[in-house]
């Protein structure tokens, strides 16, 4: 299950974990990376939480949790190479993945159906 | 262009030094020597003057270019002030000199300077003292913020922690109030571009240290709800801040004291005259309301009795030092000299023509670009976004580079964040009308080729010394020793 927030985030749930990240809009907008700060493994964090941090050459711009629990691991790749948000958003360019989570929290978040007309609204 | 040390040979030398007809029996020991030679250029003087000359001839500044870059009041600094404060008596004070015996009356005259710009401010921006203290914009608003929890402290109310700033604030806000131990929590701008009453209502508790409102904001627009923003701030026990980094707007005009806010910081290199960019040096004096004059740093210039000036350091609830010495002296003085200058009659009539400038500019603009001050007077910026020229892959970087390609600085762009492919324009009330005319057409000429030739974008600038450089590699990886160059 893959859901998508008003801040731009995603998460997507397989099993017992949830990995988190930008989306390929959010990255477009931010233009090219240059660094993104990751959160500690152990981190608990509840909705809404600073997650992470991402700056571009335009703004630095926080990463919110969009889902409550424990940061089990963060993509570690980043730390060289931030790029791979702007190549890669929503596969490679993962910022990390949470465990201990409700499911129950993302219910509400949009689809990506919803978050596409979301966006299509906001132009 | 090849750097200094690559310049001249071996050997070669600025100047010949007569043969040491002393013994070199120096007492620095060894261990305090160094082992391996200077790296130093070996040029004669007349290779570094070439050399200088010319980099100075490829400099782009305000001395040379219209320079409009919004938010940041690149105005013109009168060259007069420049020789006031190069005048011998000022700049050859030792700052300790004020603090040995007798010191004092030999520094009366710099004393009174400080005291006077102080009086001055207070009496313009409607605050009961100013603190010159603070070097910088930012530096400014923590010591701002400082005050405002002292002044909470004091009251024992230690809980309140968070301080509201809009999301049309200045990005340094959230910034300096986090350095202070505050939590921030952002508040929208509604529809016309004012702070959301609504929003701003609910999230007013006892937990609230005080709402920081840049004034104008940064979509060049009147907060017009200013008023009731700080009276429903103090109904709920919070302070209110002013980012006053966009006073050039409303000088003379408005005393931002009287708006009911109890704390502001000014930018004296934006507003007052003096030197701005290329790393300051910046002033950015604190003016407070009397509640908050106990927490004032130190030290403060008080008037004796006798009408002599001194330094005081007794201030039991000061929050202390925030700076060595007594603010950027120099800096202060450029300020005294630009306020005594412009006087009563002149001082809002630097308000009137920016905000004359940038109604011009918008006005002029607005059919080629997307206009957002929602349909407002704008006040001494106008914010367009680039979103028309970004559907054919032109975006404000684009229109950015091809400003600098007609010897244009360009605006400020992506800022502020809640307007897409921003372009920040601040003309200043120092550009003539040919000045703002020249821009104007250089603008339209860039909007039309944005629809007939979007391609032409990516070769620009080709007229400067370097050519469109890489913003993604330079921060990626960042090398300021040159490293690779000299490989």
């Amino acid at each position: 299950m893959k859901k998508y927030t008003q801040d731009h985030e995603w998460v997507e749930i397989e099993g017992d974990i949830a990995t988190v990240g930008i989306t390929e809009h959010a990255a477009e907008e931010l233009g090219d990376l240059t660094f993104v700060e990751l959160p500690e493994k152990g981190l608990d964090v509840i909705v809404g939480d600073k997650l992470a941090m991402v700056e571009s050459v335009k703004a630095a711009s926080d990463v919110y949790a969009p889902i409550s629990g424990t940061v089990k691991e963060s993509n570690r790749e980043l730390e060289d190479a931030p790029g791979l948000i702007n190549s890669a958003a929503e596969q490679e360019g993962w910022i990390c993945k949470i465990e201990n989570f409700d499911v129950v929290e993302i219910e509400d978040l949009m689809t990506a159906n919803q978050y596409t007309e979301f966006l299509a609204k906001g132009k | 262009m090849k750097l200094v040390f690559d310049k001249g040979s071996p050997g070669r030398t600025g100047s010949s030094l007569p043969k040491m007809d002393v013994p070199d029996e120096s007492r620095i020991p060894q261990s305090l020597r160094r082992s391996t030679k200077a790296e130093l250029p070996e040029a004669s003087e007349l290779d570094v003057i070439r050399h200088f000359l010319l980099l100075s001839r490829k400099n782009f500044g305000l001395d040379t270019h219209f320079y409009p870059l919004g938010s940041c009041t690149m105005k013109y600094n009168p060259k007069f002030h420049e020789r006031i404060a190069a005048l011998p008596g000022f700049t050859l004070l030792h700052p300790l000199l004020p603090q040995l015996r007798r010191g004092g009356a030999l520094t009366q005259g710099a004393l009174e300077v400080i005291y006077e710009t102080e009086r001055l401010l207070s009496n313009l921006l409607g605050f009961k003292q100013f603190t010159m203290q603070p070097l910088a914009g930012a530096h400014g608003e923590l010591t701002g913020v400082m005050l405002i929890a002292a002044h909470h402290k004091a009251a024992g109310e230690t809980g309140r922690k968070v301080m509201l700033i809009p999301d049309s604030a200045h990005g340094t806000n959230p910034a300096s109030a986090a350095v202070a131990g505050f939590e921030t929590k952002e508040i929208p701008t509604d529809e016309k571009g004012n702070t959301d009453i609504t929003a701003l209502k609910a999230s007013l508790d006892n937990s609230v240290a005080g709402i920081m409102l840049t004034c104008p904001n940064t979509l060049g627009l009147y907060d017009q709800n200013t008023r009731e923003a700080c009276n429903l701030v103090h109904e709920a026990g919070g302070l209110a801040y002013c980012d006053g980094a966009n006073l050039n707007a409303i000088i003379g005009r408005v005393r931002p004291g009287d708006l009911g806010f109890d704390v502001m910081h000014i930018n004296l290199h934006k507003t007052f005259s003096s030197p701005h960019g290329g790393g300051g040096p910046g002033a950015g004096p604190v003016g407070v309301a009397d509640k908050l004059v106990p927490y004032l740093p130190i030290s403060r210039v008080a008037k004796r009795s006798d009408g002599t000036y001194a330094l005081e350091y007794n201030h039991d609830n000061t929050i202390g030092y925030i700076a060595p010495f007594y603010g950027n002296f120099s800096i202060i003085l450029r300020t005294y000299a630009y306020l005594l200058t412009l006087g009563r009659e002149g001082i809002p009539r630097i308000s009137e023509n920016a905000v004359l400038s940038a109604n011009y500019v918008r006005q002029k603009l607005k059919n080629h670009f997307d206009d957002a001050s929602r349909e407002r007077t704008c006040m001494h910026e106008c914010v367009f976004s680039a979103a028309r020229q970004a559907r054919n892959n032109v975006h404000a970087i684009d229109i950015a580079k091809a400003l600098i390609e007609k010897g244009i600085h360009p605006p400020t762009i992506y800022f502020p964040l809640i307007v897409k492919e921003a372009l920040m324009i601040e003309p200043t009330e120092t550009e003539s009308r040919e000045t703002l005319d020249h821009f104007i057409e250089a603008m339209i000429e860039i909007a039309e080729l944005a629809e007939e030739n979007p391609e032409k974008f990516k070769s620009f600038p080709s007229t400067t010394p370097v050519g469109r450089l890489d913003e993604t590699a330079a921060a990626r990886n960042l090398d300021i020793a040159n490293l690779a160059g000299q490989q």
